[in-house]
């Protein structure tokens, strides 16, 4: 496959998914919009796929490790402390009776 | 070894694939309170399919440093998740996008020093490595001074000097023209060092002129711009899951921002080169002195356990004085007393996007009392006390009435067309945007002057002896 033809699959991917999250968030509660962005902000934290890759391969140099090594504690930070904090606020959400 | 490598590399693919329909359930699922934790259920379970495939990718072999950077990020993240008080989520999610941010900045610039020396002229992996560079960073720095906003540790009013946009203009053409030189010749990575510096300088100067009620637009658009980044990662790895993660991500902040600017009757560019409230002029009829009436607590809980229809308007005052615990005492003895209370929530109430609301159930108020801006406005006619705690600026009348005035048009919830309005406030001070508020001086209105919490505590008081 051509490189050209590469990039224009890539970029349908991201166009298809950019409509897709339009019509997803147009349908969030404005009532959680602090646990969306939340919740956004720790899914984000999918680039440590990347993090991962440039740590650990063989011929990383030892700038690449480090920088690597950081950017994977900084993902691992977001998703973790996201997810959870997410979790923490949408359990408060109740109805009256609940 | 081939043999495995490929079939490494459809096991990768895969759970890639299945991570990316997480994420998308994740999304879908928190449309509504009720299937919300499941969405989170869902995330979770993506990203450690994402983790777990990306560890099995053959072109990763070092697994130490892998490992201890994962340990170290779960320790720092867990303690942060459970001891950080609800008050202080803006400035986790500033702080969080720094995070999310740099570390996109860090993988762009190890990638760049490993794939540049092999591309052509304007190649589009370096077209997307400079584009994932740009934005990682200049987000990254972004966050820290929202974060520091936010915090106060930097004042909250708009930073503001001469030339302003001059320099900012400047500092990004001259991003973008060291980038442009970098993608005409890979090869010649000189530029690199003055990009990555200007970059990060734009971030800053980007978010130095806004204000601390402009935060929730920023911070949805910061949000934005930390999806998009990890989109032009994907496009430069070739990996379509950060690409989809990206772009759902990247739609989220925009519309969030979006609904953040309507709500304020304000453009993004004019959020964005900001300075707002700075010098807004006085509304009309400023100068002269106006009368207005003020409460005792003694005098406003009688009103209050009297009348059936209570409407309770949340600001960042509040949040600022934690008094989401008092006001939800407050709640629930007017409920005892047989009032029917409801919470009016304007959309950029606080800090960030939904904030009153996370407070207010935080603090067990039952989310159905927890009122959209047009769907309680046709009420407030027909309702006894409107009680304003903390906000200021979503309840002026003059967004309504004065076209003069720097926030006509706004929508606001209209406090001013209850039977009587009751404003706790600590002083006569005008809000954040600098300006006068009409509402203050209405026949049917009253101030209750003190700090939130206290006047609330105070309220709660009264009401208790009152039942006595």
């Amino acid at each position: 496959m051509s490189n050209a033809q590469d990039a224009t699959n890539l970029l349908f991917v991201f166009m298809l998914a950019a409509f897709l999250g339009f019509q997803l968030i147009k349908r969030v509660s404005p009532l959680l919009h602090s646990p969306l962005m939340s919740l956004t902000n720790a899914i984000a934290a999918v680039v440590i796929v990347g993090a991962i890759m440039v740590t650990g391969e063989h011929d990383a140099t030892p700038v690449a490790r480090t920088l690597g090594f950081v950017a994977v504690v900084a993902a691992t930070i977001n998703a973790v402390s996201g997810f959870l904090i997410t979790d923490r606020m949408l359990k408060m959400f109740r109805r009256k009776g609940d | 070894m081939t043999v495995l490598q490929s079939s490494n590399a459809v096991l990768v693919q895969a759970a890639y694939l299945v991570a990316s329909g997480l994420f998308v359930l994740a999304l879908m699922w928190m449309s509504s309170p009720k299937t919300a934790r499941r969405g989170v259920r869902a995330g979770e379970l993506g990203m450690l399919i994402a983790v777990c495939g990306t560890l099995l990718h053959s072109g990763v072999v070092q697994y130490d440093l892998i490992f201890v950077a994962i340990l170290l990020g779960t320790l720092i993240g867990v303690p942060m998740a459970f001891l950080m008080p609800m008050t202080a989520i803006p400035q986790r999610t500033a702080i969080s996008h720094a995070f999310g941010a740099m570390a996109v900045g860090l993988i762009g610039a190890v990638e760049y020093g490993k794939l540049a020396p092999t591309q052509g002229a304007g190649s589009f992996t370096v077209w997307a490595l400079m584009f994932e560079i740009l934005l990682g960073l200049l987000t990254c720095t972004a966050s820290v001074v929202a974060f520091a906003k936010l915090q106060e540790i930097m004042p909250t009013r708009p930073i503001m000097f001469k030339g302003q946009q001059v320099l900012n203009l400047a500092v990004f053409l001259g991003a973008l023209a060291c980038a442009g030189v970098m993608i005409a010749s890979p090869a010649n990575t000189t530029p690199f060092p003055f990009f990555v510096a200007l970059a990060l300088v734009f971030g800053v100067l980007l978010v130095l002129p806004i204000g601390g009620a402009d935060m929730p637009t920023v911070i949805a658009l910061l949000n934005s711009y930390a999806g998009l980044a990890a989109s032009a990662m994907g496009f430069a790895l070739g990996n379509k899951l950060l690409i989809v993660v990206g772009a759902l991500d990247g739609t989220s902040g925009f519309i969030l921002a979006m609904v953040m600017c309507k709500a304020m009757n304000r453009s993004f560019t004019n959020v964005l080169f900001g300075g707002f409230g700075q010098a807004a002029p006085a509304g009309s009829g400023g100068g002269e002195e106006r009368a207005h009436r003020s409460y005792t607590a003694e005098e406003a809980a009688p009103m209050l356990e009297m009348a059936s229809s209570v409407v309770i308007v949340p600001g960042y005052g509040m949040a600022v004085s934690q008094a989401q615990h008092r006001v939800a005492e407050l709640y629930e003895h007017l409920e005892e007393c047989g009032v029917e209370v409801k919470f009016a929530i304007h959309p950029v109430a606080g800090r960030m996007p939904g904030h009153m609301n996370v407070l207010l159930a935080e603090a067990d108020v039952p989310y159905d009392k927890l009122v959209e801006l047009e769907d309680i406005n046709p009420e407030l006619p027909q309702t006894d006390v409107v009680l304003v705690i903390g906000a200021n600026d979503t309840v002026n009348p003059a967004a309504r009435d004065d076209p003069s005035s720097a926030i006509a048009g706004m929508p606001i919830i209209e406090a001013d067309r209850a039977k009587q309005v009751m404003i706790v406030k600590r002083s006569m001070n005008a809000g954040f945007a600098g300006i006068d508020n009409p509402i203050y001086y209405k026949d049917n209105a009253g101030m209750l002057f003190g700090d939130a919490k206290k006047v609330a505590e105070h309220l709660v008081k009264e009401l208790q002896e009152l039942a006595a």
